[in-house]
């Protein structure tokens, strides 16, 4: 058998459990999403407001703790801002879009 | 030649090439899915009031489904640590599972939940009609409580105007009713449900819950069951129809961009089963040789399949419940 990487196997032995106890909560998170949909906070728009950040508090877990990006390299996390900025900035122009505040053709709008 | 930092880490960046090259990858698809998300938001802002369907989608085989995804997004991880803790045994179940738990979305995907869909109809009303249709539609009480028209009739198709591409359809889901109708016993004499006309550009549709039972308050919310068919019909005039057709990419802009994203999300979670089943099967070579190396890939493989999961974990909430 090959031996075990860096003599590391009980650091990876400790992380069994959390990855375990991370997979419990996000699918808790997941009942909790599908409970908050059947509850009216005022408005539709709330309501995927409120979904949307849980989904987005889910995503951190997966991202942190599956995808080791607590502790990843400065290098990654340069990808990760770059891919923010343009994600920002593809959002942005579908807002552009919708709200047309320079030539008037959205005829939805109008 | 040796290919430098094909299993080492690069000493000034602390990474190995794949793990560089698989994270560049993910930046490009988050450009790809957030297009798509892009335009999910942009059809649903536009959509006018009572064209955004709520509640046709299964909450439970859905949360089911994100439930067997978050499942191997841990077993993979699992299969990964189990590699660097050099538990041969631990790597093949952990992977097995992760395996099984993408065939299993896949095959409830389109086995189920797609086909029941195509095989789903719907007609959207002309606006000047909708008062026709008013028992099926309930837009008065629908009104009073400030919510949004209903514009859709929907169900199964019982009968389509003659020439039109549903009367395949619409003969076997006929014949299907007829015999449903017979063992419980409803109508004889002429008094049951209308399964067929004589005219020939009529649209008979076995109605969905929503349409036989309009003003039922509990319709405002999408029920957590899906509710069971109504033995109800109602029969639409071609005239009156705006758009009709099975749920379908052509149905509809939700129906569009959901198969789109849904269907693109399948895509990759073929590819990661594809790839984890190639390391299940031939990986003992490479890890006998090199276990590092090969550790090296399924950690990679494992980031590519916790971003099939994230973007699900989008998805989700997006289409079944809000």
């Amino acid at each position: 058998m090959p031996a075990a990487s860096h003599g590391h196997a009980g650091a990876h032995e400790m992380h069994l459990k959390l990855y375990w106890g991370i997979g419990g909560v996000l699918i808790a998170l997941t009942g909790v999403t599908v409970a908050l949909s059947y509850i009216d906070f005022g408005s539709r728009g709330l309501n995927i407001l409120i979904g949307m950040l849980l989904a987005t508090f889910k995503v951190c877990l997966v991202g942190a703790i599956f995808m080791h990006l607590k502790g990843e390299k400065a290098t990654i996390w340069r990808f990760l801002y770059f891919t923010a900025f343009f994600v920002a900035g593809l959002f942005l122009l579908t807002l552009l879009a919708w709200v047309d505040p320079i030539f008037g053709t959205n005829h939805n709008m109008h | 030649m040796q290919i430098p930092y094909e299993v080492s880490s690069r000493p000034d960046t602390g990474l190995y090439n794949a793990k560089l090259g698989i994270w560049l990858f993910l930046a490009s698809e988050v450009m790809l899915f957030g297009g798509l998300f892009s335009g999910y938001i942009f059809l649903r802002l536009g959509a006018e009031p009572g064209y955004w369907p709520h509640g046709l989608l299964n909450v439970p085989v859905g949360t089911m489904n994100t439930a067997v995804l978050i499942l191997s997004s841990v077993t993979v991880v699992l299969a990964w640590a189990a590699l660097k803790m050099r538990n041969w045994s631990q790597y093949r179940l952990y992977m097995l599972i992760t395996i099984v738990c993408g065939v299993v979305f896949l095959g409830v995907k389109l086995s189920y939940e797609y086909p029941q869909k195509f095989t789903h109809f719907g007609v959207f009303i002309r606006k000047d009609s909708l008062v026709k249709y008013e028992a099926y539609l309930g837009n008065d009480f629908l009104k009073s409580r400030g919510l949004e028209p209903r514009v859709e009739i929907s169900g199964h198709l019982l009968d389509a105007p003659k020439g039109s591409e549903y009367e395949g359809v619409a003969k076997r889901n006929a014949e299907h009713f007829t015999h449903v109708l017979h063992e419980e016993g409803v109508g004889g004499h002429g008094g049951g449900p209308v399964v067929q006309t004589e005219a020939a550009d009529d649209f008979v549709i076995q109605l969905d819950p929503a349409n036989a039972r309009p003003t039922d308050p509990t319709n405002e919310h999408p029920s957590f069951l899906p509710k069971k068919q109504t033995m109800m019909t109602a029969v639409v005039k071609r005239e009156d129809v705006e758009s009709a057709g099975m749920f379908v990419p052509g149905h509809s802009p939700y129906f569009a961009i959901y198969f789109t994203i849904t269907g693109l999300h399948g895509l990759h979670v073929l590819g990661g089963v594809i790839v984890f089943a190639y390391f299940f099967f031939f990986g003992g070579k490479l890890y006998k040789r090199n276990p590092e190396h090969f550790a090296n890939r399924v950690e990679v493989a494992g980031l590519f399949w916790h971003f099939v999961d994230l973007v699900w974990i989008f998805v989700f909430p997006l289409f079944y419940l809000l």
